[in-house]
């Protein structure tokens, strides 16, 4: 069939861990964003959702570390973290292993992402389907790009990549929708915990709204360390959205640094 | 230096209850699996939460292993603020990319 629906949105642990301790109108306005994201969503009556996400060392190590991966279980299971902590209960996700395979072949015939039969999801994916499949039912297809151990994907292959999911997409008769989940500049875990550029986040978010995609993809890693912190990395989700809605124009829906959750949260949604 | 095997070590005892369930009752004989040098064994095994971070840990990783230690997340946060404090800026890995000393 072909692309449905894609949007982004943002995934910190906090949005849910630490909701409580957040200023209550900024939070309910997030909310209602992500909510409204979820309407859309379902309006587009997918047959799966694709997450395009950054694990942060749940499933992947220095070992062996992919750069791009896809899911190709028959179910997941998530969230690793503390059911308390997170603010998420655990439960088992629903996948969909004969549609991951076609799109596995597809994305192969540009790209060559390594693929899982197993996979537990952290908060980088459990916060966004917590609040866009919050019944859980839609099949999920979990994609990692690897925004945690350098050296990371060049950001013109995360264009690639999500090139290469539209195309898969289109290759497929399901109606496939499509969300990346990210920072854009945070600094987790990290003494920083907190600080949010919201300068930078704009201006990247600009680009990505508008299509920019030479300026998206000419970022480099220390200037996003530098600007954007480690989280910044994370940059490569919302990009591969981009090069998957190639000459599209986007729409921002929310965005507002919110400290206790440690990123500033946002949600937008691409013309697909 | 093996930051990668203390990277390793923390990230199997947060990922994997055997590994941890053998930590808890014999932390040198799990120790003796990964290529430590003194310095992080000692802090590991203190644990040294600021001098993990020092030594290049990334976060990811060492909030779990601060969880497991039993860190409130503003202590965990403290550690590392007075890690940098005690022990000079991060050493090695993705924090010392610009300089090490972070943000603040």
């Amino acid at each position: 069939m072909s692309l449905v629906f894609a949007g982004v949105c943002s995934h910190a642990p906090g949005i849910t861990g630490r909701a409580h301790m957040a200023d209550p109108a900024l939070r309910d306005g997030f909310y209602a964003s992500l909510e409204r994201m979820r309407e859309a969503l379902e309006a587009a009556k997918p047959d799966a959702l694709i997450v395009v996400a950054a694990e942060h060392f749940a499933n992947f190590f220095m070992n062996n570390m992919p750069a791009y991966c896809i899911g190709m279980g028959a179910h997941y299971e998530g969230p690793i973290e503390d059911e308390k902590w997170l603010g998420i209960r655990h439960t088992r996700v629903p996948g969909y292993p004969d549609l991951s395979r076609r799109i596995i072949r597809e994305v192969m015939q540009t790209v060559d992402t390594a693929y899982a039969e197993e996979w537990k999801f952290d908060h980088g994916i459990m916060v966004p389907l917590h609040f866009l499949t919050p019944r859980y039912d839609l099949p999920i297809i979990p994609v990692n790009i690897n925004c945690q151990g350098p050296p990371l994907t060049p950001l013109h292959r995360a264009w690639e990549f999500g090139r290469a999911l539209r195309r898969a997409a289109e290759a497929v008769p399901e109606r496939i929708a499509l969300v990346g989940t990210g920072g854009i500049s945070h600094w987790p875990a990290t003494p920083d915990s907190g600080k949010i550029n919201e300068e930078w986040d704009r201006e990247f978010l600009d680009r990505f709204i508008n299509d920019r995609r030479d300026e998206m993809i000419s970022y480099t890693d220390e200037e996003t360390y530098r600007d954007g912190g480690q989280g910044g990395f994370e940059i490569r989700t919302f990009i591969a959205v981009a090069g998957a809605t190639e000459g599209k124009k986007g729409e921002l829906w929310y965005y507002a640094p919110i400290p206790i959750f440690a990123v500033g949260c946002t949600v937008a949604v691409k013309e697909v | 230096m093996s930051l990668y095997y203390v990277q390793k070590l923390l990230y199997q005892l947060n990922r994997d209850p055997r590994v941890r369930e053998r930590f808890e009752k014999d932390r040198d004989e799990v120790l003796r699996d990964y290529e430590l040098t003194d310095e992080e064994i000692a802090a590991i095994r203190k644990p040294d939460i600021g001098l993990l971070y020092v030594m290049g840990v990334n976060g990811q990783i060492l909030m779990h292993y601060a969880a497991m230690c039993g860190y409130e997340w503003k202590e965990y946060i403290e550690a590392m603020r007075e890690g940098i404090r005690k022990h000079g800026p991060v050493r090695a890995g993705l924090y010392a990319m610009v300089d090490g000393k972070g943000a603040v």
